[in-house]
């Protein structure tokens, strides 16, 4: 990947936000420091990307963990980036949040941001990813779409999960 | 940067515990510090009837229920009308102590025979007011005892003076004529005048005569060794190490410097480690802003806070202690460094922690002992200790910020050398904060 850190969008594990500042606060003051061209239009944009618009003056500290990491992702977005990348973005939220964030994810990537994930979530690799990297002891192990994964193990039959565990066995982890 | 601020400011504004508290922590220490210990209540009991407190020696008089009242400078008296009262009331804890002037008191003092007694009690549920109390009570008998001494011994030196040159004198309502020696060698030299050369009475009247001379000569040293017997030791007190600065006027340096503490300390270290505490560190430094960009934010933000309150105090301390407003500039220059510097310290505590609650404590943890240490006089401890203690107090910049605060409000000198010291501290913890930033984003 050769893009410079301007074309790409970064957004932590943990959500990255003043707890004490509201939504379209957290929003602003990152357009600000990202010195995008309108920083109230970028704000207006991601309030409306994020579904956000009615919660725009609540306390981010008041949010549900899910809603948080919506405005975290879309800190990452600010600045429009081409890559967008999040490190294992549905961690600690519930079944019905992951839903939720993963039909906001699946979005950008529709609107042609391409997202890179990371998780150890086999299951949200199978659904959600088109391409993927199987990373190991810092080896690359793998890289292709989970079908191809699936196709590699040649066990017919294994959920993917089970496949992936067996993929990793046949590599030796 | 600027849009940082405006956030820490808003973050602060929504946080009143986190402004409040030190903020009210720093205004009770200060002032508690500025203020003087309350006057120990004693109750009073004056039997001396008002005609019978004056005291007469030779043609001078002192006034007991005057010299009594002096005490009223150092304690708080709580009239009382009896004897019993006044024990009464240490008994049950309502007063420090009770002080008894009895009504024979200038009587004895006129006979001569005896000294004059004044009663004492104490209550020693309190050991530190109790010699307080004790001291204060000692120190002006003693002085009371001074000046009577200072009175007799002129009277004295007024009798010897009329031995000598000769005088009215009035005793029991009688006027007497007194000749002296100066008028009784003058009859004696015209009496010899008269007397046949080689008269063996002439002989007799040279002796009284030579007596006479050398009574009056030993009479004139009397001055100068009465003076010495009525103030046998004379106190010439001259500082040596230190400024002139009175108790009050150091009180509001060392106030201004605890409260700049606590909220600087507090307010660096608490802003820096919030940036941990919310994740926001590692997506701020990923080319939003730098490492030390954000520490010149949070030393700039802690520091402003800090002298604004700081002035506000001053201003309010200002009402009771004299202060020179023509050092305005100076008081600024020590307050900015000051508060840099601690601002400094502040960012190094906020490095090493994960959360504003422990950079908190830390910082008290931290503020409580510098302040502590930087207080213990010389002579307090054994030199070897004092030598540590001053070695540890010039490493954190407490010491060093009084000093400068009290050059700068009252003029003791050695600003210069107090505020180098301080940038000096401010480098070393500014270097620390940005080195612990490193292990910061880990």
């Amino acid at each position: 990947m050769s893009k410079s850190p301007g074309d790409l969008g970064w957004v932590p594990q943990q959500p990255a936000l003043y707890g004490k500042l509201t939504v379209a606060e957290n929003l602003l003051l990152f357009a600000r420091l990202e010195k995008v061209a309108d920083p109230r239009e970028t704000l207006d944009g991601m309030l409306d990307l994020t579904d956000l618009r009615d919660r725009a003056h609540d306390q981010v500290g008041t949010l549900s963990g899910g809603n948080r990491q919506r405005v975290n992702i879309a800190i990452g977005l600010l600045s429009r980036p081409e890559v967008l990348l999040l490190d294992e973005p549905s961690a600690s939220l519930d079944p019905r949040q992951r839903e939720r964030l993963w039909v906001f994810i699946r979005r950008l990537a529709d609107e042609g941001t391409a997202v890179v994930y990371a998780t150890h979530n086999v299951q949200e690799a199978d659904r959600y990813a088109h391409q993927l990297i199987v990373l190991a002891d810092g080896e690359r192990l793998f890289d292709g779409s989970p079908r191809e994964l699936e196709r590699v193990v040649g066990s017919s039959g294994l959920d993917f999960e089970s496949a992936f565990v067996e993929f990793l066995h046949q590599r030796g982890h | 940067m600027r849009w940082l601020l405006a956030k820490d400011l808003r973050i602060l504004r929504r946080s009143p515990l986190l402004v409040l508290y030190p903020v009210v922590i720093a205004v009770l220490i200060g002032f508690a510090l500025s203020r003087g210990p309350d006057k120990p209540e004693v109750a009073f009991y004056n039997a001396l009837p008002e005609s019978a407190g004056r005291l007469e020696l030779g043609g001078r008089t002192i006034d007991f229920n005057v010299e009594v009242r002096r005490l009223f400078d150092d304690i708080e008296p709580v009239n009382v009308e009896s004897r019993r009262e006044a024990i009464d009331k240490v008994e049950s804890g309502d007063v420090l102590a009770a002080l008894i002037i009895p009504e024979d008191l200038t009587e004895n003092l006129q006979s001569g025979l005896e000294p004059g007694r004044v009663e004492v009690f104490y209550n020693a549920e309190d050991p530190a007011k109790k010699q307080f109390v004790e001291n204060t009570i000692k120190a002006q008998v003693q002085t009371a005892n001074a000046a009577l001494t200072q009175r007799i011994a002129e009277e004295a030196l007024d009798l010897l003076d009329l031995v000598s040159e000769g005088g009215d004198y009035s005793f029991l309502g009688q006027d007497f004529r007194v000749l002296g020696l100066k008028e009784s060698e003058r009859i004696l030299r015209e009496a010899r005048e008269d007397l046949p050369a080689g008269s063996p009475q002439r002989e007799d009247i040279e002796r009284v005569i030579s007596f006479a001379e050398l009574a009056r000569d030993n009479l004139s040293f009397s001055d100068d060794v009465l003076a010495v017997v009525g103030e046998p030791l004379r106190v010439e007190a001259r500082s040596l190490e230190g400024g002139r600065t009175s108790l009050s006027s150091f009180a509001v340096a060392l106030a201004v410097s605890v409260s700049m503490m606590f909220i600087t300390l507090l307010l660096a270290a608490g802003t820096l480690a919030l940036e941990r505490e919310e994740n926001a560190f590692p997506r701020l430094v990923r080319g939003l802003v730098s490492r030390t960009g954000l520490l010149v934010e949070k030393a700039g933000l802690a520091a402003v806070c800090s002298v604004s309150v700081c002035l506000v105090m001053i201003a309010g301390l200002g009402l009771f202690v004299e202060l020179d407003w023509g050092r305005f500039p100076l008081w600024m220059a020590a307050l900015v460094v000051a508060g840099l510097a601690f601002a400094a310290l502040g960012l190094a505590i906020g490095a090493i922690t994960r959360e504003v609650r422990a950079s908190s404590l830390l910082a008290f943890m931290l503020s409580l002992p510098l302040a502590f240490l930087a207080l213990v006089p010389s002579g307090a401890v054994a030199p070897a200790l004092y030598d540590v203690i001053r070695a540890v107090s010039a490493a954190f910049p407490f010491k060093p910020a009084l000093d400068a605060l009290d050059a700068a409000l009252n003029d003791t000198g050695g600003l210069g050398g107090a505020l180098l010291h301080l940038v000096l501290l401010m480098a070393a913890f500014g270097a620390s904060a940005r080195a612990g930033l490193r292990r910061f984003a880990a």
